[in-house]
């Protein structure tokens, strides 16, 4: 059962925390040390939970906002109605098997001198290592009129699973037959890059069954598919023949909710959803706390720990990073940093050097139907020449057609995914 | 195996210690399974239990998929990404867990 972790308990976690340090020496298990994780997202989760897999001496504190996890994966199939928000919603519960302390708080900044995390209603932890694991945060003012849009509720990205995966469903649902959905798409690097392509299959083939006089227009900032196109369009061609539309090298520059208009660089385009998704850049947290090194967006690191270029003794895991080549923000890959970052951690915390040659994979599943799916997938390794992690020459590659065995293997990897993250 | 064992305690002392003889070189290698096999290759739905699997059996599974002698969706991908000293560290690793 999930309740909201509140000041009392945070005092009392406090009084306990407090209670062991000064027991100290008498302690058979002596602590090796505190780790907090800021965020609970597939990368936090994962980090935390493997810190304490790894190393049961480590203390492990993971900060999360959000006191019940939702899945960005698969929640394109709820806008879509075969799944439902229940389906991508798990709680956190199984950290607490591995021994992880959840504080439900919000991060509000970091002081990496004095090592410390103010938390917005917990007061400050100090912690001897810090994983910060703060997802997306979206650039809104590159949209002319966004802010004011999103907040009455008429236009929403749904980039983040939750509340607008909710409206957004919503207004899909009240749209007339024969009305005209649009998904706009930001220029990449963005947080999942077949995501768009995969959505446009899921709200057509909820307009194939409800409203099939509907449309689906793609605004694509990128001049073509930026992920697994030529499965994508043939799945457009033929599963929903004269249903979707792809336009390229069209970005949204403004929205004006009045007149149901996203404002492109050459033209205005009507809709009646308009499902425009913002650039983005590394969480509000990375900001404040001075770890975007990249185009005022994203966090470098160093792939060997994730340990970041700006600020020693702070670990960047996920979306928020300055990507490694060819690399997605996927939530396969921020699971996959985690496990990079909770080895250096453990490493580092026992006096050893981290991993020299960490190899890491992807896959991403993407469902052009309700049954049936493609994936992506790649082998990152580290490169000592580049500094870098770069991809395997002759490894990964992509579904050879779209088929429903990839499709129930689409689901178990979120099952198996949302255990291997949350316990 | 003794020996192999007396060698990496030996090498450990060695500031220049080959990482493929840490004992954490297998388990960071197979951590990237785990997405989808389960946590130590145990507990998943729809994919095939690692855990306790026969190194040798591993070993040969991986190196069929990367030859694409065994037929798959995804692992003959992923498999190309491995060396042989790689797949067998992972075979190891996953050969010492609970079923």
């Amino acid at each position: 059962m999930n309740r909201t972790f509140d000041r009392r308990d945070f005092l009392k976690l406090g009084g306990a925390a407090a209670a062991l340090a000064a027991a100290g020496c008498a302690t058979t298990t002596q602590s090796k040390g505190r780790v907090v994780v800021v965020g609970g997202g597939f990368g936090g989760a994962t980090a935390a939970k493997y810190i304490r897999l790894w190393d049961p001496a480590i203390d492990v504190v993971m900060v999360e906002r959000a006191n019940i996890f939702t899945s960005c994966p698969l929640s394109n199939l709820v806008l879509g109605g075969s799944k439902t928000m229940e389906d991508i919603r798990h709680n956190y519960d199984g950290l607490r098997k591995y021994g992880v302390q959840i504080v439900f708080d919000e991060a509000l900044a970091l002081d990496t001198a004095k090592r410390t995390v103010k938390l917005e209603r917990g007061g400050d932890l100090t912690y001897d290592r810090l994983i910060v694991a703060p997802g997306i945060d979206f650039m809104f003012d590159q949209i002319a009129g966004y802010d004011a849009a999103m907040k009455s509720g008429r236009v929403l990205h749904g980039w983040k699973a939750g509340a607008q995966t909710i409206g957004l469903r919503k207004q899909l649902q009240q749209m007339k037959d024969g009305g005209v959905y649009v998904l706009s798409v930001p220029l990449a690097p963005y947080r999942c890059p077949p995501g768009p392509y995969e959505r446009a299959c899921q709200v057509a083939s909820y307009f194939k069954m409800a409203k099939p006089r509907s449309k689906v227009l793609i605004l694509d900032a990128n001049p073509d598919v930026t992920s697994k196109g030529p499965l994508f369009k043939k799945a457009w061609a033929e599963l929903y023949k004269g249903m979707i539309e792809f336009r390229g090298n069209a970005k949204a520059i403004g929205v004006d909710p009045k007149t149901n208009t996203v404002k492109l660089e050459v033209e205005d385009v009507k809709g009646d959803v308009l499902n425009v998704v913002p650039p983005q850049r590394a969480g509000d947290l990375a900001v404040k706390a001075g770890l975007i090194t990249a185009n005022n967006r994203w966090c470098g690191v160093d792939w060997r720990s994730m340990e970041s270029t700006a600020v020693k003794g702070v670990h960047v895991l996920g979306d928020a990073t300055l990507s490694a080549p060819l690399m997605p923000k996927s939530a396969s890959m921020a699971n996959q940093h985690a496990k990079i970052c909770a080895s250096a951690v453990v490493a580092m915390l026992n006096g050893r050097s981290p991993n020299p040659e960490p190899k890491i994979a992807n896959t991403c599943y993407s469902y052009v139907s309700d049954k049936e799916a493609i994936h992506v997938a790649s082998v990152h390794t580290w490169n000592d020449k580049d500094k870098t992690l770069t991809t395997v020459p002759g490894a990964g590659g992509v579904s050879s057609a779209r088929n429903a065995l990839e499709g129930a293997y689409a689901w178990a990897w979120a099952m198996n995914i949302w255990q291997d993250a949350l316990g | 195996m003794r020996i192999a064992i007396i060698c990496a305690a030996a090498l450990a002392l060695t500031p220049a210690v080959a990482w493929t003889q840490d004992q954490s070189a297998g388990r960071d290698l197979a951590a990237s399974c785990a997405m989808c096999h389960g946590t130590n290759g145990r507990g998943a739905v729809g994919y095939e239990p690692l855990a306790g699997m026969a190194q040798q059996d591993l070993v040969r599974k991986v190196t069929e998929f990367r030859s694409g002698a065994k037929p798959a969706t995804v692992m003959h991908q992923i498999a190309k990404g491995y060396t042989d000293q790689q797949i067998r560290l992972i075979a190891d690793y996953f050969a010492t867990q609970k079923r």
